[in-house]
């Protein structure tokens, strides 16, 4: 079948949205882990930052990426109308 | 009724069958220690919890008994977000993640945090490169989606090869950590407990495949995350006194990093390093002779008491040396136990590691080393993670593509819970080591502390090095597995809760064995048997070929692990590097290139394992010895990176291949771009090609 102009949209959209995230996943993880020493003179929640992060901030953010990309690409199926009906 | 309507009634049913389920596991952990009280004894409290948890999962396999080929490989693809997320959550974490992590975060501080990182954050790739698209495709097994995309066995082949060769080597760690807990908690025998163990897996997937396995996870999820949260927040009251010590062990941390820069300047410990490091070289040398170590052992504890003794040392120094020379054995083979245990004092000969310091290091550039080898591993374990197929299986089986989206989420959350939870473990028990047992006396010390060094001197040898009757830190040797282990009763509670901690290692070493045993035996069954030898096979027959093959895999691995092989850590570590490099490109470049084609993927594929392959065995001691290889690890090293983490070299050479070779070699025809255009919407209006197997 052909695609229409409206799914390469869909598409395009949903490679956007996968690249914000991986950006925000790798700085979360490889920057955070790279600077680790420098961010542990900060202190926050009376923990070093850089072992924060690491056991638990990161973490954290990882959780909400995810839960963020569910909660988006269902909106983008709906408004594109690639969604699969009332299943919840 | 309409399909959504079944499907809430479903859920409904479910989500009240589990919840009087953890009601009736709360009332029955509260009748045994009521039990306690009245005076059963501890070997009968661990039986009860072996074989009543046991005994629950095979009863949930026999009520799930299948053979209808959906529902033994996907359970039928109704499993809710929800439930999926717990049931993945079981089938991800293993012994090692249970009983090994927080012990791992107490040794290694900072560094161990690399596989904190990497073993929740691959979930993120998990959500946005895979779950949603494999769920989409729609068939059983990954191997499945390899031959689909690329065709031809060849491509198929190599993905069961992997799929076998990383479950596996995961596998048999499973099987070990069961023998080890049910021997440690009941007193059977090791080879016994492997196969009490085996029965548990068995029995579930033997009888319901997927069906069953997904089932029993997500009641084996409630138990572990109940034993593993329970005696943390007991002792985080303690030590910061509000029941959530996740957030608040900051100010501890503080305490232990203070009580750190005590210990390094304390003339006492500097002592004991001293004899630690003495003490650990000959520990070393003893295994050359040791009837003759375990004797000049025993003269000089003589020599030092008669020295003592002559100079008129204090009372308590002469009282602490023969009591060294009353415990030390004269049989070599219990010397030699000992011996083992003292080696580790070699851990002890420098001052205590910082905690919160990441990538402690002699210089500059070692401290570089340690930092790029942190990364290498939170690299590996994320992208191994992506491409685990027993993970990865697992998103097959939800009802659609929204929904196994959202399970990513369930399944982080609910493996967050425990994976955020380790860190503060590692910290409250440290300093509770460091505050109440260094500086006890050797006559007096904690309950949980005299128990376990009598159990194992594995998991706990404390030596008075200096003779002065008091324990020094510098004097204390620890395993990884006994932070876990003895937090129940280093938090005071009754022993009914060290029950419950064994029953929750059991549980997750269980779940990761049934959901490996079952990639790996579904893998020959439907990949191979199925797909490329009989294509003919009745679905009857198929299941069960799957079956038997599962009995037969299950005691192969359970064969390999009476060996007890050592080194467990590096051969699950070396899993999720072989994963990553084996499957990671070939599956996204499938998905998200709709140019990578067979002969992209067959080099690709055989490129990225090849490199991590080598590189293991090049620079890895075990398969160094084995290729009688003598030149120093380093000239063979690259960038100084460990062999665990060889997929950081695997993986973007896998990549690169498939690259290359795809546009060497002419485009994928039109069916495969049809394809790749099919997976990628969730639902395509006049899309009529139908993946998705029954």
């Amino acid at each position: 079948m052909e695609l229409t102009a409206k799914h390469h949209e869909y598409w395009r959209k949903n490679l956007l949205i996968t690249a914000v995230l991986l950006i925000i996943w790798f700085i979360a993880t490889f920057v955070e882990g790279w600077y680790a020493r420098e961010l542990n003179s900060i202190t926050f929640l009376g923990f070093p930052l850089g072992f924060y992060m690491s056991a638990q901030g990161s973490l954290i953010i990882y959780v909400a990426i995810i839960g963020f990309y569910a909660w988006y690409m269902e909106k983008l199926d709906k408004q594109y109308g690639v969604h699969e009906g009332d299943l919840e | 009724m309409s399909q959504a309507a079944t499907h809430n009634a479903f859920k409904a049913q479910l989500k009240k069958y589990y919840s009087i389920y953890a009601g009736g596991f709360i009332a029955f952990v509260l009748a045994l220690a009521l039990a306690e009280q009245m005076g059963m004894s501890r070997k009968w409290i661990g039986y009860w919890f072996l074989f009543a948890t046991i005994a629950l999962y095979a009863a949930i396999g026999i009520m799930s008994r299948t053979v209808d080929a959906a529902e033994y490989y996907v359970a039928g693809r109704r499993v809710p977000a929800f439930f999926n997320g717990m049931a993945t959550g079981a089938d991800w974490m293993s012994a090692a993640s249970f009983i090994g992590m927080a012990g791992t975060l107490y040794l290694s501080g900072f560094d161990g945090l690399a596989f904190v990182m990497g073993w929740t954050g691959g979930y993120c790739l998990v959500a946005l490169f895979l779950a949603p698209y494999l769920r989409k495709f729609g068939q059983f097994t990954i191997p499945d989606f390899l031959g689909a995309r690329y065709g031809g066995h060849i491509v198929r082949s190599i993905g069961i090869f992997a799929a076998i060769l990383c479950s596996f080597t995961y596998v048999v760690a499973q099987i070990y950590g069961v023998g080890i807990i049910t021997s440690k908690f009941t007193g059977l025998e090791f080879g016994v407990g492997v196969f009490v163990g085996l029965g548990g897996i068995l029995v579930c997937s033997f009888l319901g495949g997927m069906r069953a396995v997904t089932w029993t996870q997500v009641a084996q999820y409630i138990i572990l995350i109940i034993a593993y949260l329970t005696p943390v927040v007991w002792l985080g009251v303690k030590h910061t006194g509000i029941p959530v010590p996740q957030l608040a062990y900051g100010v501890t941390l503080q305490k232990v990093t203070e009580l750190e820069k005590k210990f390094t300047a304390d003339p006492k410990e500097q002592e004991v390093r001293g004899l630690a490091k003495a003490a650990a070289a000959e520990a070393a040398a003893a295994a050359k002779d040791l009837p003759k170590a375990t004797a000049a052992r025993k003269a000089t504890l003589e020599d030092q008491l008669a020295k003592a003794k002559a100079s008129n040392a204090p009372d308590y120094v002469v009282k602490s040396i023969e009591n060294a020379l009353t415990a030390w054995p004269t049989d070599p083979a219990e010397a030699g136990v000992l011996f083992a245990a003292r080696k580790g004092l070699a851990g002890n000969a420098g001052p205590p590691r910082p905690h919160a310091q990441p990538f402690p290091g002699k210089d500059e550039a070692a401290q570089n080393t340690a930092r790029l080898n942190f990364l290498g591993i939170v690299f590996c374990m994320m992208f191994g993670t992506a491409a685990l197929p027993h993970i990865l299986m697992r998103y097959y089986t939800t009802p659609n593509v929204r929904q196994a989206r959202q399970s990513v989420f369930w399944s982080l959350f609910f493996i967050f819970l425990l994976y955020f939870t380790a860190p503060c473990l590692a910290v409250l028990a440290k300093f509770d080591v460091y505050s109440n047992l260094v500086g006890s006396k050797f006559s007096e010390l904690p309950a949980w502390a005299a128990a376990w060094r009598v159990v194992d001197p594995g998991l706990l040898t404390i030596t008075d090095l200096n003779f002065d009757g008091i324990v020094q830190l510098a004097e204390i040797v620890l395993g990884t597995d006994i932070i876990v282990l003895a937090t129940p009763e280093i938090a005071g509670l009754p022993y009914v809760v060290s029950g419950l901690v064994a029953a929750g290692g059991l549980a997750a070493a269980l779940s990761t064995a049934d959901g490996l045993l079952l990639t790996i035996a579904n893998a020959l069954s439907h990949d191979l048997y199925y797909k490329m030898i009989d294509p003919h096979a009745s679905t009857a027959r198929r299941v069960t070929v799957s079956k038997m093959l599962l009995v037969v895999v299950a005691l192969t691995a359970a064969w390999v692990t009476s060996f007890k092989p050592g080194n467990i850590l590096f051969l699950v570590g070396a899993a999720f590097s072989l994963a990553a490099s084996a499957f990671f490109p070939a599956l996204v470049m499938g998905i998200f290139w709709k140019r990578a084609n067979k002969w992209g993927a067959i080099v690709g594929m055989l490129a990225g394992l090849g490199v991590c392959m080598y590189y293991m065995s090049v620079t890895y001691p075990f398969f160094r010895d084995l290729l009688g290889i003598t030149a120093p690890i380093a000239s063979y090293q690259w960038f100084g990176m460990n062999a665990i983490s060889a997929g950081v070299f695997g993986l973007p050479v896998g990549l690169a291949t498939i690259f290359i070779v795809s546009l060497l070699t002419p485009a994928p025809d039109k069916e495969v771009q049809e394809l790749v255009e099919h997976v990628r919407y969730p639902n395509l209006l006049g899309d009529t090609l139908k993946t998705e197997a029954t």
